[in-house]
């Protein structure tokens, strides 16, 4: 099977402070690290296993700066065969829409039995890439999907619903399968694949391999601060004195 | 009269919750800007869930047919590509949920119609439309435009415009369903239920959650010998599930379970709007977190800013003291 992996590097912003930058319209980027987007190692996790299983090859493809090539070799490492960077730094307005017809564009000439994408990337949590590259590609889709098996050219796909039920599909090829975490144990690379995978070559695409006029469907105006909620009373002092002060208020509460 | 129209989600027979809410934030949007809210319902045997959306909109239409009797993100795409050409609404509104995102992006995709998705906040601007959406794990919001057009979709966030009494009298409109079979690339085959596991994290008064703060594995027994001192049930966030850490029925969300406890201990959990929503009810809120800016504490009553590994068997000591 020819596979296809769409591997965004995000900023990893879960624990690290985020600050907007000079423009207004983006983050500052030098103080934070970078790594593959938590649903695409699912992603690629998911490609790497059917090919194991039905032989094949896996092209990672990454819309990014320079730097995305790092990511990329980590994909290489892990067991992807080519990888391909479109260079962001040379198209303008980019959003979810824009990144899928810019996606789809170098897609389109390669030939491929599935498409696996994450669900979602954590830094602008469109989506949306996955289930835009399907139909630009005229290719059906699932978004959420928890489990992909392929038997007699028919994909069993498992999308998850709310409160964890599960959608049963079944599903012909080629598809675009936008992943959900946690559907599979996505593996390390070891050092000397990282090492074989730093002398491999990653095709670049700039904006002149591209014939068509991109339109975005949005422009971003400004970053703000999300406004402050309840805020909780926070309790100050010493570990031991902020232990005592919130073991008083369990106890007020009667609950030991 | 210009239209909004609002894609009804359903699932099992009951209309889902975040359908209320995109009915009253397309009438609240309708209202002020003179237009109808029409909502569109796909199922089979729809009678009682259309008398139960007739006074949040002023059109109904229904399609009833088998096709709808399960969901399929493609036979709801081209029956509501049909529908919106034929309706030209200004606005479509779709839940940002497992089942909008199966279908809206690649409707407007299809239809050519600038969109976006998981928005927190919807205005019009001179016809034009403005909306508010969260990016970097909840750290940042922001304004985005959409591109000139005479037609959008957009896809809410559930829990941002709460469920309001509609007070209008829409007679059900019966429409031919556009589409009569599953397409052969997609097919609905079934509907798999939630394992069921030994501890039932819904019942307890007290749940400690833990989020991937805890860092390893390893580090979990300090959690548990916690919750057992305190009395409670241990629960987790998503990002511990996904590593086989905990059982899925121990995982809080929005694609987990949603607790209701006396009092919800989160530690470690950073606070993202779907952990939220499984938590958000629980009488009482203590957060423990390194990072002073976590959304977590918008949530909690309680913050502790602080390293969980010190405050855990700290905390833990007093609670065995005072129960002494
Ligand atoms: C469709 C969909 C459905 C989802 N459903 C759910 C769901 O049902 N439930 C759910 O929980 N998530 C769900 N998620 C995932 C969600 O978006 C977040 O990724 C997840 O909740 C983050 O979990 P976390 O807070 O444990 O981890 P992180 O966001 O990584 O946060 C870890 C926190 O631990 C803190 N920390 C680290 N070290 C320490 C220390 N030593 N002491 C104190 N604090 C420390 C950090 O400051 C940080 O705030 C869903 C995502 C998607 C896309
Ligand atoms: N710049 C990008 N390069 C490669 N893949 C991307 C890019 N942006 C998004 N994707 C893919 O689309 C998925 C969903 O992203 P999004 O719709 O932006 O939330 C990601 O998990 C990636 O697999």
């Amino acid at each position: 099977m020819d596979l296809i992996v769409c591997i965004k590097r995000v900023p990893q912003t879960a624990e690290a402070e985020v600050k907007i930058d000079a423009s207004g319209k983006d983050i500052v980027r030098d103080r934070l690290t970078f790594d593959m987007n938590e649903a695409d190692s699912y992603a690629l996790e998911a490609a790497i296993l059917l090919k194991e299983k039905f032989g094949g090859t896996i092209t990672a493809i990454s819309l990014g700066t320079a730097d995305a090539e790092d990511t990329l070799r980590i994909a290489l490492a892990k067991g992807a065969d080519n990888a391909i960077r479109i260079k962001a730094e040379e198209f303008a307005q980019l959003d979810g829409f824009k990144t899928a017809a810019l996606l789809k564009e170098v897609i389109k000439d390669i030939t491929f039995d599935a498409i696996f994408t994450g669900c979602m990337a954590t830094d602008d949590s469109y989506y949306q890439v996955g289930p835009v590259l399907a139909e630009l590609l005229g290719v059906g889709h699932a978004t959420l999907v928890s489990k992909v098996e392929v038997a007699d050219g028919k994909a069993q796909v498992n999308r998850e619903l709310e409160g964890g039920l599960i959608e049963h599909l079944e599903m012909s090829l080629p598809a675009v399968f936008a992943v959900q975490t946690g559907i599979n144990e996505p593996r390390y690379a070891s050092l000397i694949a990282i090492r074989r995978a730093a002398g491999k070559e990653i095709r670049v695409v700039g904006r002149e391999e591209i014939s068509i006029e991109l339109k975005s469907n949005s422009t971003l105006e400004g970053l703000f601060l999300p406004p402050v909620g309840k805020r909780a009373e926070i309790l100050s002092g010493s570990t031991d004195e902020i232990s005592t002060k919130a073991a008083t208020i369990i106890k007020e509460k009667g609950l030991i | 009269m210009a239209t909004i129209l609002a894609v009804i989600e359903h699932r099992q027979g009951v209309i889902r919750d975040i359908t209320f809410e995109l009915l009253t934030l397309g009438r609240k949007l309708a209202e002020k800007n003179n237009a109808q809210l029409i909502g569109v319902l796909l199922g089979h045997d729809t009678q009682s869930l259309a008398e139960s959306l007739r006074t949040h909109v002023h059109r109904l239409l229904v399609a009833d047919h088998e096709v709808f009797s399960d969901f399929n993100g493609e036979t709801y795409q081209q029956s509501l590509a049909t529908i919106v050409k034929k309706e030209s609404p200004f606005l479509t509104l779709v839940g940002n949920t497992a089942f909008g995102i199966d279908f809206a992006p690649s409707l407007a995709t299809q239809l050519g119609f600038p969109f976006t998705t998981d928005c927190i906040g919807v205005e019009m601007v001179d016809g034009r439309i403005r909306v508010t959406r969260q990016l970097y794990d909840g750290k940042m919001d922001a304004h985005v435009q959409l591109a000139e057009s005479t037609s959008y979709v957009l896809t809410v966030r559930s829990g941002i415009c709460p469920a309001e009494q509609g007070g209008l009298s829409a007679e059900v409109e019966k429409i031919e369903s556009p589409v009569v079979s599953q397409p052969d690339h997609k097919r609905f085959i079934e509907y798999i239920e939630a394992v069921v596991g030994d501890v039932d994290i819904t019942k307890a008064d007290v749940v400690v959650g833990v989020g991937r703060g805890i860092k390893e594995q390893a580090n979990l027994p300090l959690v548990e010998d916690f919750a057992k001192a305190i009395g409670g049930v241990v629960a987790c966030s998503r990002p511990i599930v996904d590593a086989n850490w905990l059982p899925k029925d121990r995982q809080v969300g929005s694609s987990g379970k949603t607790v209701k406890p006396k009092l919800y201990i989160a530690i470690g959990i950073s606070g993202a709007f779907q952990h939220i929503a499984g938590m958000k009810n629980s009488d009482t809120i203590i957060a423990i977190n390194k990072d002073s800016n976590a959304p977590i504490f918008n949530e909690a009553d309680y913050g502790i800013v602080d390293d969980l590994f010190k405050v855990l068997p700290a905390l833990k000591n007093k609670i065995l003291e005072i129960k002494k």
